[in-house]
């Protein structure tokens, strides 16, 4: 495998893909497979044998579509409810058209999915509606079979190299990327005819209730610096007052996991051990009931596995203790919870991006394109919502082979020099200054105030204090300080995590109604307003660098739904019994 | 420079008798997602720099001599 040596240079690409984490490596190897005499070029900030959202496994597909269990039309017609009706169903099919020979793909990948006695896949319901969730043993190799690929394909690997800016040609189109060394702090300007930008959740968006700035639901390294290099680059995203907020494990900060507890029996409790919602899978109607029931007398809210019998919870912690989050173990036992005696104690997440299990991303069609000529993007930061593991891939690798296609078509743009010395200078300024602020306190003051203001419920006062204190830190940016390549590349995140909450505070304050239950629950505006508000929020760059949002329709549905179905996840609540 | 030394308990912590960096091992550091190990110039061992943990486990996991134990970090545990 050959790598990038000569850093603090210039490099060209025809396809360049910035995150190695889910979506990337199939993007990067689908467009090398579409067509091998392209230069692909994946850059990681982290190293692709163990990075993002799935650095150490996942336990399962949570939207696996498979015939005999569920249709592409039912698919995306359980999203397009999920997700009270604002979806761009087109990609969504594109997704669910593509799910099981991907499943199939990743099968002879050597990717270990359930089976049941007869050989098919072992589907489990864990939905609202239909039933879309396969379990995976030894699901914590996805990783590493991954890596196998990429390094079959021939896709060139540059690890450690952290993306800061997009580069954008006269007429617009993407020109490629700039980027910073985390181990050297070298920048290196990679000149490419696509880009897909693969970058994760904005994960370190909320502080979460311990205080520990790394205890975040999402792998912190996902620190939205895809989100802030779409804007920056005039892409437009979407849906970002749609935040992701998870039910997870108190402190732990990881889920407890109902996707896999769920379909052993385990269910989300109240105090008094009562169920009081009829569907485990993440919604914002969810998360309503959720967080009405902790604010309650009922509450707090736990998972329960206590009525098992002692070997299924033996099976269970064989999968939680293994995958996805294997510490799950060691926290329990130090607080001597055990599933056999104890109900978990659960409670919600910090606020962030993330479409793969809400809808906050970068714009994109059927054809992971985004608003600008030649930029694409998949998996957690691209709009498709609820996408999980599957849904990066898949869109990854629609975006791949889109991509190598458009690669093919044209030639590289002209980069221009102010942008590359603009970047420069941005990412030169917390080394040479000697006097300043250090990353980790800005940071924290930021996600402080992102609780304090803008978790949800959303109150417009609170969100207009919450601007007024972003803008004061953004002069406080001049002023980071970083001793060594490290703590520059925590500073350039601190950039992307300041960008993501001004976003979020505007996408927010627009949308002037309540949806999508806890993630837009609006105090001043609480109930759901169709006549007005049945659209998208695009939020963009305008012609001052400042955030403009405005509205865009939802496009006619491909697959329609039923009036009767419209409202399923709003009647998730189990009423009382007398 | 004017930084105060805050003192916190790191959560991975490196068995030196069961390290082998010293024999040019670097799995750790190569796959720790928020990388903050490095190889200690002193000692020749890994040891975590940074103060910035996911508690995620692959160092613990890929370590080849199971020099590494990773802790819930305190705040959280």
């Amino acid at each position: 495998m050959s790598h990038i040596d000569d850093a603090d240079a210039v490099y060209d690409a025809d396809v360049l893909v910035i995150g190695g984490g889910t979506a990337g490596p199939l993007a990067a190897y689908k467009a090398k497979a579409a067509n091998p005499a392209l230069k692909v070029v994946l850059l990681e900030k982290a190293n692709v044998k163990r990075s993002g959202a799935i650095a150490i496994g996942m336990d399962g597909l949570n939207n696996a579509v498979i015939p005999g269990f569920a249709s592409p039309e039912q698919y995306v017609r359980e999203i397009t409810i999920a997700n009270d009706g604002i979806v761009y169903q087109k990609a969504l099919l594109a997704y669910a058209e593509r799910s099981f020979d991907m499943i199939c793909e990743l099968d002879r990948w050597g990717v270990k999915f359930l089976k049941d006695e007869n050989g098919d896949y072992d589907v489990k319901k864990v939905h609202h509606l239909g039933t879309y969730v396969l379990p995976m043993p030894e699901g914590g190799s996805v990783k590493k079979i991954l890596y196998r690929q990429l390094r079959k394909a021939q896709v060139l690997i540059s690890n450690r190299f952290m993306a800061t800016r997009l580069l954008t040609a006269k007429d617009g189109r993407i020109a490629g990327a700039i980027a910073v060394n985390s181990r050297s702090a070298e920048l290196l300007v990679i000149r490419a005819k696509a880009v897909i930008l693969a970058a994760g959740a904005a994960g370190r968006l909320g502080l979460p209730a311990s205080g520990y700035l790394w205890g975040t639901y999402e792998n912190p390294a996902n620190s939205g610096d895809g989100y802030a290099m779409a804007f920056h680059a005039g892409a437009e995203l979407t849906n970002l007052e749609c935040f992701q907020i998870n039910p997870l494990i108190k402190d732990y900060n990881g889920p407890a996991c109902a996707y896999v507890g769920g379909p052993f029996g385990a269910y989300t409790a109240n105090s008094r051990g009562e169920r009081f919602i009829e569907s485990d899978y993440w919604s914002g109607q969810m998360m309503l009931e959720f967080y009405r029931e902790l604010q309650s007398g009922s509450g707090p809210v736990f998972l329960k596995f206590d009525h098992l019998a002692p070997e299924t919870i033996a099976e269970v912690e064989g999968i939680l203790h293994k995958v996805e989050r294997p510490s799950r173990g060691q926290f329990h036992a130090g607080r001597g919870t055990d599933y056999r005696r104890d109900m978990v104690e659960m409670h919600i997440s910090e606020i962030g991006f993330c479409s793969g299990h809400s809808a906050s991303g970068v714009w994109v069609d059927e054809f992971a394109r985004t608003t600008v000529d030649g930029l694409y993007a998949a998996g957690d930061m691209a709009s498709v919502p609820h996408n999980y593991m599957l849904g990066a891939f898949v869109n990854g690798a629609i975006a791949g082979e889109h991509a190598a296609g458009y690669a093919r078509e044209v030639d590289l743009a002209d980069c221009d020099p102010a942008q590359i010395e603009a970047e420069r200078a941005r990412t030169r300024a917390p080394l040479r200054n000697e006097k300043g602020l250090p990353a980790n306190q800005v940071e924290y003051k930021i996600r402080r105030f992102v609780n304090d203001y803008l978790q949800p419920p959303k109150s417009p006062r609170k969100y207009e204090i919450a601007q007024k204190r972003f803008a004061e830190i953004r002069a406080d940016l001049q002023s980071l300080v970083a001793r060594d390549a490290h703590e520059l590349m925590r500073a350039l995140e601190v950039h992307s995590i300041l960008d993501c909450a001004e976003m979020a505070a505007a996408a927010s304050l627009y949308r002037k109604e309540s949806r999508w239950g806890l993630y837009h629950y609006r105090l001043d505006y609480p109930d759901r307003n169709d006549a007005d508000w049945f659209c998208h929020v695009q939020l963009y760059k305008d012609a001052k660098g400042g955030i403009a949002c405005r509205k865009r329709a939802v496009d006619p549905y491909v697959v329609p739904v039923e009036a009767t179905e419209r409202d399923a996840y709003n009647r998730l609540r189990i009423e009382a019994r007398s | 420079m004017s930084f105060a030394e805050n003192p916190s308990e790191f959560p991975v912590k490196v068995d030196l008798e069961k390290c082998i960096a010293d024999k040019g091992c670097t799995i750790c550091v190569d796959v720790c997602p928020l990388d903050v190990l490095r190889i200690d110039p002193a000692t020749g061992k890994a040891h975590m720099k940074y103060d910035e943990c996911w508690y995620c486990l692959p160092c613990e996991l890929d370590c080849p001599t199971k020099a590494i134990t990773v802790s819930i970090p305190y705040l959280l545990r």
